[in-house]
């Protein structure tokens, strides 16, 4: 493969605009509306942060490839094309500020999904070598190491052991015609592993079988979160190889949003067939065995709680009522935040800005708009169903000095289970 | 040219160019969308494409409460200006005998009296338009020639129409020719500018829908 180049971008983004870009950009009226919808505008006041505006180097290459008006512009050498300064200038914008968390889709009044063109000009940006250091070296490690951490096969057996020591539970690795198989972010492995020890109690409670595959065990897809579709194909058919050497029915996304998104609706399209088994959420699994009575807890939480909806589980995946009914059951007092569910604000730093140090300062900005949200309900803690949520939430939580536990849903399920 | 021979002109020959180009672009843009064509999905789907599609249609005219609240100048002058132009153009009677002449059938109109009145709140609501659009730093970030462009070709044909409603400026048979001048520019714009989006938010719109439905999402 070639290396990067602006001529390479620049036609990634010509065969990237199909149908629903043309609509969309054909009835932007630039009425400014999707500033509101974008915690990087409120929370900085700063205009460049207009999702629209973002999207400006896609514009210009539909606008002068597609339209009439465009093409007799440049023609005549009245407008001018997109460079390859535009597309440096524009690789914070599209990159650092902006999560994929789809929230200025929901608002646009025209109808826009500008979050379904930022996902398109990745693609061009990275192509054209303008995507950000920290996520071009997630992605690497990604395919190399098969895990944007680094995280080997070494690591997570260490962590099995850990768990299996905990619980008293056998961790089940390679183990052929289970009914699911669990995929993990890195992060779960490293930061959360108490996780796997929760999905062991359930499922063994539930009388589940299932497994985790040593070859493919990483949910995580960096090449959607820089926009290389070839990269994310390939990480996406480790995992179809793994379910096929398994022969397992169903694959289980764990809680990390932008995993369910890579694996439940990219996926398929990522490497050009349906899936022969089937993609769940581990919260609609929690769900499916609450409705089947095989998910029996023993006592409540006390106390308040509240659920911070991850953007790509949620509004772009379209899991929003099965937390819901789990933490009824969970929680004497569940508490919604104001503007929760599908139009839930971002945690701030989705879509690869975690990954992306340069952002680092950006992202806890943003996340004053969490804490805003936060401080309009005092609840006595915080239930998310995504570690990079999570682990964003406790890096602002200590930013701006606020003391409140972050849950995970299917650990404190776990925690609750009955005897 | 008289007065009169320049008002036969624009009602006759120069509205029915009009009406080709405008026929015609509103055809090709349509066109030009669809034949782009999109990549069909292989995901499982959880909802339908068509019921999201159309139910953001109709739905996305409505902003939720937190979007109204932060953006209540731009939604309430955005409402009170497409209502307003609506009325002004398919309730004014006058207006009803051209669609008569046109289509074949009619429809009742409001009042003189009532539409002259909107006319006045629909110019009011285009200059906040303008105002906004001029002061806010976001919308200021954003605008380009092509957004003035089509508010002026907008707000023309209703001061025209007021003017010669009240015949105010010139005798009635120019004020008249200005007022359907203006109108075919309109016409001949509205394919081509931002205007456009009159047509086409339906189909963006039913994307967004369809694109989010098929998820199992209300976008």
């Amino acid at each position: 493969m070639s290396g990067p180049s602006f001529q390479r971008g620049y036609n990634a983004l010509k065969e990237e605009i199909d149908a629903p870009v043309a609509a969309f950009f054909s009835s932007c009226v630039h009425c400014g509306m999707c500033a509101e919808a974008c915690l990087f505008f409120t929370e900085t006041g700063d205009p460049k942060y207009t999702p629209i505006h973002k999207l400006d180097p896609l514009r210009k290459v539909w606008e002068q490839e597609y339209t009439f008006w465009g093409k007799l512009a440049r023609s005549l050498g009245i407008a001018k094309p997109l460079t390859d300064e535009d597309l440096t200038e524009w690789e914070t914008l599209v990159y650092d500020s902006c999560t994929l968390c789809g929230r200025c889709s929901m608002v646009c009044p025209v109808g826009n999904d500008l979050t379904y063109m930022i996902r398109k000009l990745r693609e061009g940006m990275a192509v054209a070598g303008h995507a950000p250091p920290g996520l071009v070296g997630a992605t690497r490690r990604a395919v190399t190491i098969g895990s944007p951490m680094g995280v080997k096969l070494p690591a997570l057996q260490a962590q099995i052991q850990h768990v299996e020591q905990d619980t008293g539970l056998k961790i089940p690795v390679d183990v052929e015609n289970a009914d699911y198989m669990l995929l993990l972010s890195s992060m779960e492995i490293m930061n959360f592993p108490e996780f796997i020890g929760a999905v062991a109690k359930i499922f063994h409670k539930a009388g589940i079988t299932w497994t985790i595959s040593s070859e493919a065990f990483e949910a995580t897809n960096s090449g959607i979160q820089i926009g290389v579709s070839d990269i994310a194909a390939e990480l996406v058919q480790r995992i179809v190889d793994a379910a096929a050497k398994l022969k397992v029915k169903n694959v289980i996304s764990p809680e990390c949003g932008h995993a369910y998104m890579a694996i439940r609706w990219e996926g398929p399209n990522l490497v050009g067939k349906p899936f022969p088994f089937k993609v769940i959420h581990i919260l609609e699994l929690l769900d499916d065995l609450r409705q089947q009575g095989r998910l029996k807890l023993k006592d409540k939480v006390k106390g308040s709680l509240t659920f911070h909806d991850p953007c790509q589980i949620a509004r772009r995946g379209g899991i929003l009522e099965q937390p819901r009914h789990l933490l009824k059951e969970l929680v004497n007092n569940f508490v919604e935040m104001p503007e929760s569910g599908q139009m839930n604000w971002c945690c701030g730093a989705g879509g690869g800005v975690s990954s992306n140090e340069r952002a680092d300062e950006l992202r806890i900005k943003a996340f004053q708009r969490k804490k805003s949200q936060l401080d309009q309900i005092k609840v006595d803690g915080l239930v998310s169903a995504c570690s990079n949520c999570r682990i964003q939430m406790e890096d602002g939580l200590e930013a701006y000095h606020m003391d409140l536990p972050i849950l995970s849903l299917t650990e404190t399920i776990a925690d609750h289970l009955a005897d | 040219m008289t007065d009169v021979d320049f008002l036969m002109w624009v009602r006759g020959p120069a509205f029915n160019v009009a009406t080709v180009i405008l026929c015609a672009g509103i055809v090709v843009r349509i066109l030009g969308i669809f034949l782009m064509g999109r990549k069909p999905n292989l995901a499982e789907a959880r909802g339908s494409e068509m019921v999201g599609g159309l139910r953001t249609m109709l739905h996305r005219s409505i902003p939720d409460a937190g979007t109204f609240k932060r953006s209540s100048l731009t939604v309430i002058s955005g409402w009170v200006f497409h209502l307003g132009l609506f009325v002004v153009i398919f309730l004014f009677v006058p207006h009803i005998l051209v669609f008569e002449q046109a289509l074949g059938f009619g429809w009742p109109g409001l009042p003189s009296n009532i539409v002259d009145a909107i006319a006045v709140i629909t110019i009011i609501a285009l200059l906040v338009k303008l105002i906004h659009r001029l002061r806010d730093p976001v919308l200021r970030m954003l605008s380009e020639f092509g957004d003035y462009l089509s508010w002026f070709v907008t707000i023309l044909p209703v001061v025209t129409g007021w003017l010669a409603f009240h015949r105010l400026g010139a005798p009635p048979p120019a004020l008249i020719a200005i007022h359907i001048l203006s109108v075919e520019l309109l016409m001949v714009l509205f394919p081509f500018t931002k205007l456009s989006h009159a047509f086409t938010l339906w189909i963006a719109r039913w994307y967004n829908g369809a694109i989010s439905g098929y998820r199992g999402v209300r976008s």
